[in-house]
């Protein structure tokens, strides 16, 4: 084999290999993802046994705690549909009701649980913003 | 308040337009400066690859001395190093002959 | 003082669109007097920059609510300290903090490269002024940090109690100086290609700016994890969390080049290659600011709305095209030198490691950018979580760890498998050695971790016999005693032995992280005084209720208006271990509508952790009291309906003493993890390394050396 073809060969083979991994890691991303739902969504899509991301906001009144695990509820951002689930691990700080929350959940019967620690809240904007009027600049 | 601000503003802009603009009023220098620009480039190319080599000469021999070569190899990139070392002086050589004549 | 700022943006803008035109006028034309001014710009341009930054800093510091950026951002009861640090936790502010590093480090950059290279340079000048240009446009369009409102507000919203900590003075900029260095190299990539100048020089000229963003967004990396572990709620280090995967990602790429550049510097091999890696640092550096700028992707660090999601995407676009382009249409000069020797050298293993970097940067943007990529070719949104990043991550960092350890043992050019051998003998019997230990005493659950601290040792045997042949070596030719040859050693090849200082580094790190992510104990447990639990190997007993009332007394020193926590003793076999106090801090919110003691404490909670660290390990604890108690409640609707002005205050401290007598049932995360202080202590050696490595050499030294090698060189010839 001369220098050049056995460069070529290797190329090939780097290259396939490389093709080889990418496909995998681009099949597994897509089988492993959780879409990204609102409550009504959810309700209308879910099927036991798979992990969906809910995004929504935390109903009013309707976190409580039993032990280790918390309990509450997520409606779509507009309101209307509210689904209740029940998590377990780290609760962010800005946690509460009314804010805007993303957390993995998995259905089962008819609840829905939470997969532990994948409770995110999103930063109220509340926070952010100051009260109408104030924000004409010069 | 306003007329400060003003005057600082009025200041600010004084002393980016000084500069910025201060070599374009130093012109007579320029020119000078201008010839030797072509030459700079090659100079400064074969400087680093000197440069390159001496460092690649000594990695070498600390490698073999830390036991990564063995002797044979040792030599035989020895000597392949100090060759393309010799050629690049020459060239350095070559290049600041030609500068001198030229000059 | 506004208008200042203001008129500085402005003056900002013209000096970027003056000195793009000057500098590209002056290369073209070979009149290098405009080049000379155009460089000239860019030091006018920080100079503006400093004024502009100056005035936003001081209104922060002189509570100027006329300032709406400080109206958002401070308060007069946010600590002074943050209130210096508050400039940046606005996009607004974060945007000029961008603006005026970038044009410091191109100042710092173009003046260091002045008397060379001036046609890339002015290329290079043209670039980092585009980029100075396209953030003052952002913030004159978009985001404009002197925007006032008057009359002022009486008080302002206060710094978001998130980012109340120490690191908040640290970690921002040390992000910001890397993502700017690295836009340097960049600059300078696209220039050496306009000019038709890919050679050596280039490569030496950006070098040290490409090693200085390496390390300061590797410290900014280290750093945010540091703040997230010590101070957020959550007690992890790392979340694959997009923000965090954006600083990553040109990291990764630049650890990358930093070792394939050595191949070009010496054999003028992966030219194309090095140059693609230069403008991809630079890119995913822009991208990353793009991330948390824009809001496009969900991340705990989307701090309030973010609209800059156009001007972002257009840059990008013009980036990643453009490059392709240069990079293209100059592939005929950047063509090898030189093909390697042999598949068993430094270079293929440095080949080796640059492949397994990109693919563990590919791995991180696919999983970042999946949502966005899910999206677009199925209309569904979806993301992946931090298991499918693991699933990759950890077998590849497996292979990096071993490759760091393989590299420094096999010489340039072409090793000869006879003494590969047996310079592999100690490294393998230091990495056989940590197996059968790690096997005695019982770790073998885990085998990915057990991998990666046999891997670890590995690396730790191969540098450490690097170093002790080397000071033999040293003391064989010099004759001197082991700490000067080792010392010498080093100086005479910074960069060889920072390297594996680097790797050490980073095989202590790994450590700590397999250790403490496969090796934890956590624990949720609800608790009320006296009643206990068990965290792995401890016993932890809620000892006894803590609060304290008003911002002087916060014993974080954030600002707290109230805060309630809780003394827990740790024991381990019915020893005392340590006394941890964690609390949770209560800020005032600004809504009028929770009254006048609830919005008192009615703005965002923060926890405040409080934690043992070891050298084996750390104990970490954290508390969310229980506010919604029955009896607290009552006592603020009271206070609610009776009280105004200061005697709002009274409310609090009656709070706060029936919260000590009652002390109702609280909620607590406790932690063990071993080794996680190994995870800083290995950051604080790649960063020893690094200095080391970056260090100036002394001109003189190096001229000694030069002339040394000349000398040999000509020896050389008179033999041939």
């Amino acid at each position: 084999m001369t220098p050049a073809r056995k460069r070529t060969v290797r190329l090939v083979v780097a290259l396939s290999a490389a093709v080889i991994l990418a496909s995998a890691l681009i099949y597994t991303s897509f089988s492993a993802a959780s879409p990204a739902l609102s409550p009504t969504q959810l309700v209308r899509q879910a099927q036991p046994g798979r992990s969906y991301q809910v995004t929504g906001t935390v109903a009013r009144g309707s976190v409580h705690r039993a032990g280790e695990i918390l309990h509450f509820s997520v409606q779509d951002r507009a309101g209307g549909t509210t689904i209740p689930l029940s998590y377990t691990g780290t609760v962010p700080d800005p946690f509460r009701e009314g804010r805007e929350v993303i957390v993995t959940v998995q259905k089962q019967g008819s609840a829905y649980v939470g997969e532990r620690n994948s409770l995110i809240t999103k930063c109220p904007s509340k926070y952010k913003t100051a009260p109408a009027g104030e924000n004409q600049s010069s | 308040m306003n007329v400060v601000v003003f005057v600082l503003i009025l200041a600010l802009l004084a002393i980016v337009v000084a500069i910025v603009s201060a070599p374009l009023r130093r012109r007579p220098a320029v020119p000078e400066h201008d010839e030797q620009v072509p030459q700079a480039p090659l100079a400064a190319d074969l400087a680093a690859a000197r440069e390159a080599k001496y460092q690649e000469i000594r990695d070498a021999e600390l490698d073999y001395r830390t036991g990564k070569l063995s002797r044979e190899d040792y030599e035989a990139v020895d000597a392949g190093l100090r060759a393309e070392a010799i050629e690049i002086l020459d060239r350095i050589e070559r290049a600041e002959a030609e500068a001198g004549r030229s000059a | 003082m506004a208008s200042l700022g203001f008129a500085c943006l402005l003056l900002a803008l013209g000096v970027c669109a003056y000195g793009i035109g000057a500098s590209l006028y002056g290369v073209r034309s070979g009149r290098v007097e405009f080049s000379e001014s155009g460089r000239r710009a860019v030091y006018a341009l920080a100079a503006i920059l400093t004024v502009a930054f100056a005035v936003l800093e001081l209104a922060f510091l002189r509570s100027d609510f006329a300032f709406n950026t400080v109206a958002d951002t401070s308060s007069r009861t946010t600590p002074g300290f943050y209130k210096a640090a508050a400039v940046w936790s606005s996009q607004e502010g974060s945007l000029l903090l961008w603006a005026w590093l970038l044009s410091l480090w191109s100042s710092l950059a173009l003046f260091l490269t002045r008397k060379r290279m001036r046609d890339v340079a002015a290329y290079a000048t043209a670039v980092l002024l585009g980029f100075g240009g396209f953030f003052v446009g952002l913030m004159i369009f978009y985001a404009n940090p002197f925007a006032t409102t008057h009359p002022a507000p009486a008080e302002g919203v206060g710094l978001d109690p998130l980012l109340r900590f120490p690191t908040m003075m640290i970690h921002p900029p040390m992000l910001y100086s890397g993502y700017t260095l690295c836009t340097i190299p960049f600059a300078f990539g696209v220039g050496a290609l306009l000019a038709r100048r890919v050679d050596a020089d280039w490569i030496k000229a950006i070098r040290r700016f490409a090693f200085a963003a390496w390390l300061f967004l590797g410290v900014g990396i280290l750093l945010g994890a540091r703040w997230s572990y010590s101070e957020l709620g959550w007690g992890g280090y790392w979340g694959w969390d997009a923000v965090e995967n954006a600083s990553l990602m040109p990291w990764l790429t630049g650890t990358a080049f930093l070792h394939s550049l050595m191949i070009q510097e010496k054999r003028g091999m992966l030219k194309v290659w090095n140059v693609s890696l230069v403008l991809a640092t630079g890119t995913l550096a822009v991208m990353g600011t793009f991330l948390v700028r824009s809001g496009v992707l969900n991340s705990i660090h989307a701090f309030g709305g973010a609209t800059l999601g156009v001007p972002f995407v257009t840059l990008i676009g013009i980036l990643i095209a453009g490059s392709i382009y240069l990079v293209v249409s100059r592939r005929d000069m950047l063509r090898s030198e030189h093909r390697l020797d042999s598949l068993l050298s430094r270079e293929s293993m440095f080949i080796a490691n640059n492949l397994v970097l990109v693919g563990l940067c590919f791995v991180i943007f696919w999983g970042t950018y999946f949502p966005l990529i899910s999206e677009a070719l199925t209309g569904q949104e979806s993301s992946v979580g931090p298991p499918w990043f693991d699933r990759y991550t950890v077998p590849l960092a497996l292979v990096l760890v071993l490759l760091s350890g393989i590299g420094p043992v096999i010489a340039w050019r072409r090793a000869t498998l006879a003494n590969a051998r047996r310079n592999f003998l100690a490294p393998l019997g230091a990495a056989a050695t940590a197996l059968v230990v790690l096997l005695a005493v019982g770790v073998d659950r885990k085998p990915f971790a057990l991998a990666m601290f046999c891997c670890a040792a590995f690396v730790l045997g191969s540098v450490a016999q690097e170093f002790v042949r080397g000071t033999r070596v040293r003391r064989a030719i010099a004759d001197e005693s082991a700490p000067r040859a080792l010392l010498a050693l080093v100086r005479r090849n910074r960069r060889r032995y920072g390297g594996y200082v680097v790797h050490v580094g980073m095989a202590v790190l790994f450590i700590g992280v397999a250790a403490s992510s496969s090796f934890q104990h956590a624990s949720e447990p609800s608790l009320s005084p006296g009643q206990s639990t068990r965290v792995g190997a401890y016993t932890v007993r809620y000892v006894r209720p803590t609060a304290s009332v008003t911002p002087q007394y916060d014993r974080a020193h954030t600002g707290s208006t109230l805060a309630l926590g809780a003394e827990v003793d740790v024991t381990k076999n019915g020893r005392h271990v340590a006394t941890l106090q964690p609390s949770e801090g209560f800020y005032a919110s600004q809504d009028p509508t929770q009254g006048t003691v609830g919005s008192l404490i009615g703005g965002q909670p923060v926890s405040h952790v409080s934690m043992d660290g070891g050298v084996t390990r750390d104990v970490w604890s954290a508390i969310a009291p229980n506010i919604e108690a029955p009896a607290l409640q009552r006592i603020i609707r009271a206070g609610n309906a009776n009280l105004t002005g200061e005697a709002t205050l009274v409310a609090l401290g009656y709070l706060a003493r029936v919260y000590l007598k009652s002390s109702p049932t609280a909620q607590f995360h406790f932690i063990v993890s071993p080794l996680v202080m190994w995870i800083w202590i290995g950051g604080l050696i790649v960063f020893g390394g690094g200095l080391i490595a970056v260090w100036p050499v002394p001109s003189t030294a190096r001229r000694r050396v030069a002339a040394r090698a000349r000398a040999r060189a000509e020896r050389a010839l008179a033999r041939a």
